[in-house]
């Protein structure tokens, strides 16, 4: 397998379970389990792959997080446009994740906080009074139904056969 | 009271009497029976039909299209089929006369045999196959033949053999790749070959491509592609495997406009038409399922290897098979028959296998494993069949 084939077919498989075995992984895709380290190895140092992260269920966790989308419309400046203000924004902990869309507003932010008057604060204290935030808008997510591709109900069990010839 | 004269049996007819019941009936119900069994038995997809295939079908529902449709289906059904097959696997047909849409590849099966065959013809099959062909064969009064496949020819059919058991009689040829039970399939070279035999003999060909998108590695173009086979080759595909419809029962048979014309003369007295709502479907899978297909066909692939090499790693020869979602291991290193090792490994571990007998006599020695089953299944069952496996020696 060619080494840009090799790193597509892992990526594909990490982003559906960034757990999958080593062993599994080369199994799969017919390689030895040292060329698929090597392969991750080079992806995590190419900056390719920055993480890995576990889908939550907030609804089953005790130390449940307040969570907001937030809509910001910014004022692009002459030099950097949106990425200083993006930037800035980025750096807040409470700041979950950071983008710039396309259409009625410019970055769309996600916020995390403890209760939905911490964050109602920080969006107040922090990031309306940001240089070059021109207006925001507060979504609080109040249920999840999928995220990263994963259902967050379970489909339901359906009589299946247990042989079929 | 069921002496003779009063039992209901006196009203059953003879060939269906003299019909085999299945000798491993007895081994399903024990499977069926048992909780916590992880089945490798299973031959359809563990996917659920995409949803927007399900949405299609809701969709059609809707909208009221509930009623009957044309003996052969909807046409704009049959358009989209037969594009599909010539942009994938095989030859160009006619939609309005060279294709019918049928209920499963087994009525489609059905509806052929029973047009083309006179009482005691003979038809060639290659053992092990799918459960239904003899049967399917027998009940249209025909006689079924078989023709061994060996684990040496990695299952594949030998034209030699096929051209050895071709007597006066013999009028059809039926193909299965790639195959259930053991994954195998044909290179261009050996449909070749077996063309040129069917050509020699006048033999009508039907293939029963019904894997053929579940088709790993090299793929090479349908028999019915081949120079002169065209009009001697009814070509079968559905949808229950590739876009994992099983529950929708919808397949199609196309190939010569007398024959198409033929099956749907039977089909249309006793099916009149495949479900209004499963061709609705069908039509949403061929135009918009693409990606979902090959999806499924990648994962399919990738357990392949793994399930392969897990059986190998454990002392059980297993060839690669080139399709399907079946790995045909064989098992005659533990002194079992295949029989004994599918019930002992049911017992002791809880795995249950097929034996390979299910599949013709010549399947003696082998087991088929599905690996239509997620993964994490897979790894466990393989622990649990390497388990029984050193607890024999």
């Amino acid at each position: 397998m060619e080494n840009a084939e090799q790193r597509k077919a892992i990526l594909r498989l990490l982003r559906k379970n960034a757990r999958i075995p080593v062993a599994e992984i080369a199994a799969r895709l017919e390689l030895t389990p040292e060329e698929v380290e090597q392969t991750i190895a080079g992806m995590e140092r190419d900056r390719l792959i920055l993480g890995y992260l576990a889908i939550v269920n907030e609804d089953a966790a005790d130390d449940r997080e307040v969570r907001a989308i937030i809509e910001v419309e910014v004022q692009p400046r002459r030099e950097s446009g949106f990425d200083d203000t993006a930037a800035a924004l980025s750096r807040f902990p409470e700041v979950r994740s950071v983008y710039l869309v396309s259409g009625r507003y410019d970055l769309r932010l996600e916020v995390v906080g403890t209760s939905l008057q911490d964050v109602a604060h920080f969006v107040a204290s922090r990031l309306a009074s940001q240089e070059g935030v021109k207006a925001t808008a507060t979504h609080f997510l109040l249920k999840k139904y999928k995220e990263a591709g994963v259902l967050f109900h379970e489909e339901e069990e359906h009589e299946r056969l247990k042989v079929v010839p | 009271m069921s002496d003779s004269k009063s039992s209901p049996n006196r009203w059953l007819a003879r060939h269906i009497v003299s019909l085999p019941r299945s000798g491993i009936r007895d081994f399903f119900e024990l499977v069926n029976a048992m909780d916590e069994v992880i089945s490798l038995g299973i031959g359809e997809p563990d996917f659920v039909t995409p949803w927007k295939i399900r949405e299609a079908a809701i969709y059609a529902i809707r909208r009221g299209h509930t009623t009957y449709t044309s003996n052969l289906g909807l046409l704009a059904l049959r358009r989209a089929v037969c594009r599909y097959v010539e942009e994938h696997f095989g030859p160009a047909y006619d939609p309005e006369r060279e294709c019918i849409i049928t209920v499963g590849v087994s009525e489609a099966l059905d509806l052929i045999l029973r047009a083309v065959l006179n009482p005691g013809d003979e038809v060639l099959y290659h053992e092990p196959c799918y459960v239904s062909y003899a049967p399917t064969i027998t009940m249209t009064h025909a006689v079924a033949k078989p023709v061994v496949t060996c684990r040496e020819n990695d299952f594949a059919l030998d034209p030699r053999a096929v051209e050895e058991a071709i007597t006066p009689k013999t009028r059809v040829l039926l193909l299965n790749f790639p195959n259930n039970p053991t994954g195998a399939g044909l290179t261009a070279a050996g449909k070749a070959a077996i063309a040129e035999v069917a050509i020699r003999h006048d033999l009508l060909v039907i293939s029963d491509e019904i894997y053929e998108e579940l088709s790993y590695g090299e793929r090479s173009p349908s028999i019915a592609s081949l120079p002169g086979m065209r009009e001697r080759t009814v070509l079968l595909n559905g949808f229950s495997k590739a876009f994992a419809m099983t529950g929708f029962r919808i397949a199609y048979g196309c190939g010569p406009q007398d024959l198409i014309e033929a099956m749907m003369k039977i089909h249309q007295y006793s099916m009149l038409c495949a479900s209004s709502i499963a061709q609705a479907a069908a039509i949403e899978a061929l135009q918009n399922g693409a990606a979902e297909r090959e999806e499924m066909r990648l994962e399919y692939h990738q357990r392949r290897n793994v399930i392969v090499k897990r059986l190998n790693d454990m002392g059980l020869d297993c060839f690669m098979p080139r399709g399907a979602f079946y790995v045909f291991p064989c098992i005659r290193g533990t002194g079992l028959s295949s029989l004994q090792f599918a019930n002992r490994l049911l017992r002791e571990q809880k795995v249950a296998v097929v034996p390979g007998t299910a599949f013709g006599a010549c399947g003696e020695g082998f087991v088929r494993c599905a690996y239509a089953t997620g993964m994490a299944d897979i790894e466990v069952a393989m622990e649990r069949i390497r388990d029984f496996i050193g607890a024999l020696r």
